[in-house]
């Protein structure tokens, strides 16, 4: 199934940094976000990007992870050439990411 | 428990208008923000006013002000904003002025500037944090350099009985902190105090962000009547624990969804959110939901500030030229990747000297920044856009010509030609020691 089945998100950006949080509908799923959606997977599924480097910062407490997808603007929103210069349709397209379904034996 | 009553106004400098004239009648506020200062604006607006010294503040002050004053003045609603963008002292006497014109004769406005740190900067070795090199590098392209000022400046204006507070380029998140710690007393090493407030200026401070607005995603996050969108209120007490509402009746949804999506927008590490006046840490920030269309929020804390600010440096960086055409029907999209074919051997034999192009199909790859080149799905129709960066504006130009000349020359049903040519004033970062740059506050009275 698509990630946006269990999660929403939302992009944003500084400079030549995009930025995007992945959100568990419900907290329960929290583990099993962690789990499938890691970095190394964020940077490949947005590798059109050109993103350098993808960092991830944990959020249990609110269910969520943060994405910082550095040198993926295109040079930042004020420079840039893209057409959606902030990037701010990127989240939208992460949310396509193929994961797994949550298992009922899984607690 | 004592409470202060903050709303949000305006998430950028051209958010709807009648939302914060929703929140000024009926949200019983003690203050109103408008946040209207994007990175780049101000180094435009420098320009601006080195064109027309009684320019370059926000362009939609003046609407703003003639829309909000009279109700804000009846019930004693302080206004504070970054409407003054490169001319906070030529924003206050306009709004003054507005007053006037409104009979409200005797409101005190208060212009915060010494964010422009031009001069500064000069002859100093400021590297920039984007890329390798200096300030200095970029010579006589520099047209503007702003410091991310903290809350002093708009505390020394509202100490001064000011109504409205007027500033050039502050911390976001200031224009929100700068009352409660006016209100509270909170002390300026308060740090987890100062933390908790800035979640609060940082959940406000994108207006409709947190409301529901730039949210909906229809069957999976709905949300009610966003025409008439109502824009954000916090309840904050003493701590700095809050409740995000908004105008009874008002369109949108507050929910935990839109509160967590709004905390994390553009942030970066979490636990080390760097403004001015602290270092934030949202790390352990909880929503919980209190009725409808309230969520309380707590658990922000905060660390000693940096030593630094961040500084916007704007310089003249390039020029861009783009087109766009339309194909659609059957074989849209093949038509569609032949004119850019087209097009791009055109520019090569022209001799258009570009340093960047981006050849794409909006529809297909263009705000996903790449895909298949020979991915050819069968679309109704699909539009190309050609854009490059080029020395000049000449050549900026030509790129826009030569995707407009397919009408005639390209491929069969082109329609809609679009075309630009614009010079680029982009954006760097570098980062000054907090002294180096002070807040000078003056008063005009209507």
């Amino acid at each position: 199934m698509q990630l946006r089945e269990r999660a929403h998100a939302r992009t944003g950006d500084k400079g030549n940094i995009s930025q995007i949080s992945v959100i568990a509908r419900d907290p329960g799923d929290y583990a099993w976000l962690a789990e499938h959606v890691t970095a190394a997977r964020v940077k490949a599924h947005l590798a059109a990007t050109g993103a350098e480097r993808v960092e991830r910062y944990e959020l249990p407490g609110l269910g969520a992870l943060n994405f910082v997808l550095h040198g993926a603007l295109a040079g930042g929103v004020t420079r840039s050439l893209a057409l959606d210069a902030h990037g701010k349709c990127l989240g939208a397209v992460l949310l396509e990411l193929e994961v797994p379904e949550i298992s009922s034996l899984c607690v | 428990m004592r409470t202060l009553r903050i709303g949000s106004g305006a998430g950028y400098s051209g958010d709807r208008i009648e939302p914060a004239v929703e929140l000024a009648e009926q949200g019983r506020l003690d203050y109103l923000g408008f946040e209207c200062l994007a990175e780049r604006t101000i180094a435009l607006a420098q320009s601006e006013r080195l064109r027309d010294p009684q320019a370059g503040f926000d362009p939609l002050l003046v609407a703003r002000m003639r829309a909000v004053l009279r109700p804000c003045a009846a019930s004693g609603v302080r206004i504070i904003t970054n409407m003054g963008a490169a001319n906070p002292l030529g924003a206050a006497r306009a709004v003054a002025e507005v007053a006037r014109e409104l009979g409200l004769g005797g409101i005190k406005i208060a212009a915060v500037s010494g964010d422009d740190v031009l001069g500064a900067l000069a002859g100093g070795d400021y590297r920039l944090l984007e890329r390798p090199g200096t300030v200095a590098d970029l010579g006589d392209r520099v047209v503007s350099a702003n410091a991310y000022m903290g809350l002093g400046g708009i505390l020394e204006g509202l100490r001064g009985g000011a109504d409205v507070v007027v500033t050039g380029r502050v911390g976001d998140p200031a224009l929100f902190l700068a009352p409660l710690v006016y209100e509270f007393g909170w002390a300026l090493d308060d740090w987890d105090r100062l933390g908790r407030g800035t979640v609060v200026g940082h959940l406000l401070e994108c207006a409709g962000q947190i409301t529901g607005g730039y949210f909906a995603d229809p069957g999976y996050k709905d949300v009610p009547d966003l025409a008439r969108l109502g824009f954000p209120i916090a309840e904050v007490a003493e701590d700095g624990s809050a409740v995000i509402t908004k105008v009874e009746g008002s369109g949108g949804r507050v929910s935990l969804a839109s509160c967590k999506e709004q905390l994390l927008y553009e942030l970066l590490d979490p636990a080390s959110y760097l403004q001015p006046d602290v270092t934030a840490d949202f790390s352990g920030v909880r929503f919980e939901e209190v009725g409808p269309d309230r969520v309380a929020v707590s658990g922000g804390t905060g660390r000693a500030r940096p030593d630094t600010l961040k500084v916007s440096v704007g310089y003249r960086d390039s020029f861009a030229g783009e087109g766009q055409m339309s194909y659609a029907g059957p074989g849209c999209v093949a038509r569609a990747r032949l004119a850019l074919d087209i097009v791009r051997e055109r520019l090569r034999l022209t001799g258009v000297a570009m340093t960047e192009a981006r050849f794409e199909l909006i529809g297909v790859d263009a705000v996903r920044r790449g895909g298949d080149p020979g991915f050819t799905p069968d679309l109704p129709e699909v539009r190309i856009r050609v854009a490059g960066r080029t020395d000049s504006m000449a050549e900026a130009v030509r790129i826009g010509n030569e995707v407009e000349s397919l009408y005639t020359n390209g491929p069969a049903g082109g329609g809609g030609a679009w075309k630009a040519a614009r010079e680029i004033v982009a954006v760097v970062s570098t980062l000054l020691p907090q002294h180096r740059a002070q807040p000078a506050v003056q008063f005009e009275v209507a």
